[in-house]
């Protein structure tokens, strides 16, 4: 085995891979090449480091230098200076905002440095596609452990004991969930994996996905022994093509070494996984429509119970959890229940996975303690809001959660305080919100959202989450009135508790949230025709400053509804009535004229833009 | 790595090549969702006449194969165009001012999102999250992420996509 004096780990998420880590990866491999650095330095594709912000990253060990933001054409500059004369290439490395001495070591990065590593141990370090890694990282021991010196019983005991519960959203505990499966009368039982990430804002499961595969597989085979299951499924979504790659990859390695298949590591247990292509229904991540679109038939859910540990896939007792809810098995098996059980608060055990996204400086991935205050996630490792804006509020939780406001920023994360503030865990996307965004359009968002997934199956989710953005629609075009909010109020109660399944049952959320902390802002709209963040089109109007305006022609070129008039080198103006609001000309406005300026529309100007923020 | 995708080859069921897709699966009924998306991802669309050949080859009664292709969103009933563009409006992109970018593109394509241009050539499409958020908001055309899209970039990335059919 070559032993290399220093690894180039690049990271090869989807964000990093989006920004060009690939063509990146091609450059260092060929410069090392072309610089005869072959047999010293290796180039290492590895899964995300969760700072998506920055991509694509290079982290150089033993080293532990951090460069970010990487563009081949730095690639010669940065090997001849650090891997040739050893010097770090200061101008490559991450500065942090309204600072101007960069950070030269990722651990001492704020981003990195809160994290509390459990399921994402191996981020950033392996090559995903490389089980010799994984392995080499104690990769597959917690299995071998479960396999042949554990019983059924005392795997159950264990996940039981660290109060494992499932990362998916409603936090059921793991073990309990486990036991019902074991006990469960049936011929044959399966172990699934929901992969089916479908909330809009959360990416921790495509993440664990792409950057550790062999945890997942590793969680499903100690689950799989751990209820008698001999065959298992990944759902994964189809819009996340390298995780389906890697982990197909992933279950051809793990069955070429003897531990998928007959016979497993000589311990007589039999188990093999297969990966299953999500095709595009939200709903699907429901765990009865999840099984119902594995059986290849549509993702409509069903009643429950029977639950699926009883009755699932095929009729059969079965055991689905999260992808993050696996990937932190092996840890526990490994480590012990006590060990994870030290983690996190009373009733909310370990570590939990956040995107953080939206209005943030440092958009990205973060594992954390179960516990942790708000503030600590968004102002210390998400480095607050960028660009002097106000903090306004955070969605956690997706199309089913709720929106905290800045009053709330030290609520402790967990379980039990999320659902007391009327949010939830959910997924674990946290989309922070700042002055310039518009509750009311958020809920709108959201609405409009479940309308469009919900499976059909029942009337008041079908129906009502239509009505409730149909009347969010009519307050975001000035046209609401008193009678709506009370209309808001009494649908969400009616929708909530007449579906059947979470997605409607919990897709009023972001209505009552918003209409509990942001009440105003529903109000500013019924009763003063206006929008505070100024976002509703139909509320709002653009128009040109003329001692600012130097009469470039940008924005009369670009508009396309041809509402400014104007000469080269004169004032430009913006007919109201024929304006559509499209924002171009604000967007074109160079940033030192800033002449384009948004405003509360004058209640005659209203007219002209009826429709264009209408449903799509 | 795509997303999406362009035209490849021509659309004639026969090429489908049913028999063998379905000679692969084990367990026919499952396997429905999975030969549809051989189907789809090979020819972009799903034609009538595949359908009805996955119906009779499957045993499963055709209205059961139109349930499930209308119920899922990765399949298409129509025709798919050369070029795809695909608009992420996830939350992220949403209060990043995706709707804005989304609309320029509409404008700029003369459709709406989910249609395809009268001469078959580009596909507009809106997504409801690719996980890509720290690039927000962002578009996806034939393949290509591009990030931080502003309605000004949407004419640009546009003739990228036009100049690299020329290619």
């Amino acid at each position: 085995m070559t032993t290399y004096r220093t690894h180039l780990l690049v990271c090869s998420g989807t964000g990093c891979v989006s920004c060009g880590a690939f063509e990146l990866r091609r450059t260092l491999e060929e410069e090392i090449r072309r610089r005869g650095l072959e047999r010293e330095v290796l180039v290492v594709a590895t899964g995300c480091n969760g700072f998506c912000e920055r991509g694509p990253i290079v982290l150089v060990q033993p080293d532990g230098i951090f460069y970010q933001r990487l563009k081949p054409a730095e690639v010669p500059r940065l090997v001849e200076e650090h891997l040739v004369k050893g010097r770090p290439v200061k101008s490559l490395m991450y500065v942090p905002p309204q600072e101007r001495e960069p950070v030269p070591h990722m651990k001492d990065i704020e981003f990195f440095k809160h994290q509390r590593l459990i399921v994402l141990r191996n981020r950033g370090r392996i090559d995903p596609e490389a089980i010799d890694e994984y392995i080499a990282t104690e990769g597959y021991a917690a299995a071998a452990k479960a396999l042949a010196e554990m019983t059924p019983e005392g795997i159950i005991a264990e996940i039981g004991d660290a109060g494992l519960r499932g990362r998916g959203g409603a936090g059921f505990p793991t073990g309990r969930k486990w036991e019902a499966a074991r006990r469960a009368p049936g011929d044959a039982r399966y172990v699934v994996c929901n992969g089916d990430e479908g909330d809009p804002g959360a990416f921790m499961d495509r993440s664990v996905l792409e950057a550790d595969p062999h945890a997942v597989i590793e969680g499903m085979i100690i689950g799989a022994r751990a209820v008698g299951a001999s065959r298992g499924f990944l759902y994964v979504r189809n819009e996340y093509p390298l995780a389906l790659a890697r982990v197909g990859k992933a279950l051809e390695q793990a069955r070429a070494y003897g531990l998928l298949g007959r016979d497993i590591l000589g311990t007589g247990f039999d188990l093999d996984l297969e990966v299953v292509r999500g095709a595009g229904a939200f709903v699907s991540g429901e765990e009865t429509a999840l099984m119902a679109s594995i059986e290849g038939r549509r993702a409509y859910p069903r009643q429950r119970p029977p639950y699926p540990s009883e009755k699932g896939l095929w009729g059969r007792p079965t055991v689905i959890n999260n992808v993050e809810t696996w990937a932190n098995v092996p840890a526990i098996i490994r480590r012990g229940a006590a060990w994870f059980a030290s983690l996190g608060t009373e009733t909310s055990k370990g570590t939990k996975i956040f995107s953080l996204v939206g209005k943030i400086a440092n958009t990205g991935l973060v594992e954390v303690p179960m516990g942790i205050p708000l503030r600590e996630i968004i102002d210390g490792i998400g480095g607050g809001v960028p660009g002097g804006r106000a903090f306004k509020a955070v969605q956690i939780g997706g199309p089913s959660g709720g929106c905290i406001p800045a009053s709330m920023l030290d609520l402790p994360v967990d379980y039990e305080s999320l659902k007391a503030a009327g949010s939830m865990m959910g997924s674990g996307g946290m989309i922070v919100l700042d002055e310039d965004t518009c509750m009311v359009d958020i809920a709108l968002y959201f609405l409009r959202f479940a309308e469009e997934e919900s499976c059909g199956k029942c009337a008041p989710c079908r129906v009502g989450t239509g009505e409730m953005a149909r009347i969010l629609a009519k307050i975001t075009t000035g046209d609401g009135a008193a009678a709506d909010l009370e209309s808001l109020e009494s649908l969400a109660a009616t929708v909530a508790r007449g579906s059947l399944c979470g997605l409607g049952q919990t897709a009023p959320n972001p209505i009552l949230t918003t209409l509990r902390y942001f009440r105003d802002e529903y109000e500013a709209h019924v009763f003063d025709k206006r929008c505070p963040a100024l976002v509703c089109k139909n509320l709002i109007a653009f128009a040109i400053d003329p001692d600012r305006c130097v009469g470039c022609l940008l924005c009369k070129k670009a508009c396309p509804a041809g509402a400014i008039a104007g000469e080269l080198k004169k004032t430009h103006a913006i007919d109201q009535q024929a304006c559509i609001k499209c924002g171009l000309c604000l967007s074109v406005c160079p940033a030192k004229v800033r002449a384009v300026r948004k405003m509360t529309a004058p209640a005659s100007g209203r007219a002209a833009a009826a429709g264009a923020g209408g449903p799509r | 790595m795509r997303y999406g995708g362009g035209y490849d080859g021509p659309m004639c069921p026969s090429k489908v090549g049913l028999e063998a897709l379905i000679a692969k699966a084990a367990e026919p009924r499952r396997a429905l969702i999975q030969v549809l998306q051989d189907i789809q991802e090979r020819h972009h669309w799903l034609p009538p006449e595949a359908l009805e050949q996955v119906a009779e080859a499957l045993g499963v009664p055709l209205v059961q194969v139109y349930g499930v292709a209308t119920f899922y969103r990765a399949f298409s009933l129509s025709p798919r165009g050369r070029h795809v563009c695909t608009v992420c409006l996830g939350t992220a992109c949403h209060v990043r001012g995706g709707e804005a970018v989304l609309e320029q593109f509409e404008r700029k394509l003369g459709i709406r999102a989910g249609q395809t241009t009268p001469d078959g050539a580009t596909t507009l499409e809106r997504v409801n999250c690719l996980g890509a958020c720290a690039l927000a908001p962002l578009a996806v055309v034939d393949g290509r992420y591009h990030g931080q899209m502003t309605e000004a970039k949407v004419e640009g990335v546009l003739a990228e996509a036009r100049r690299g059919e020329e290619r």
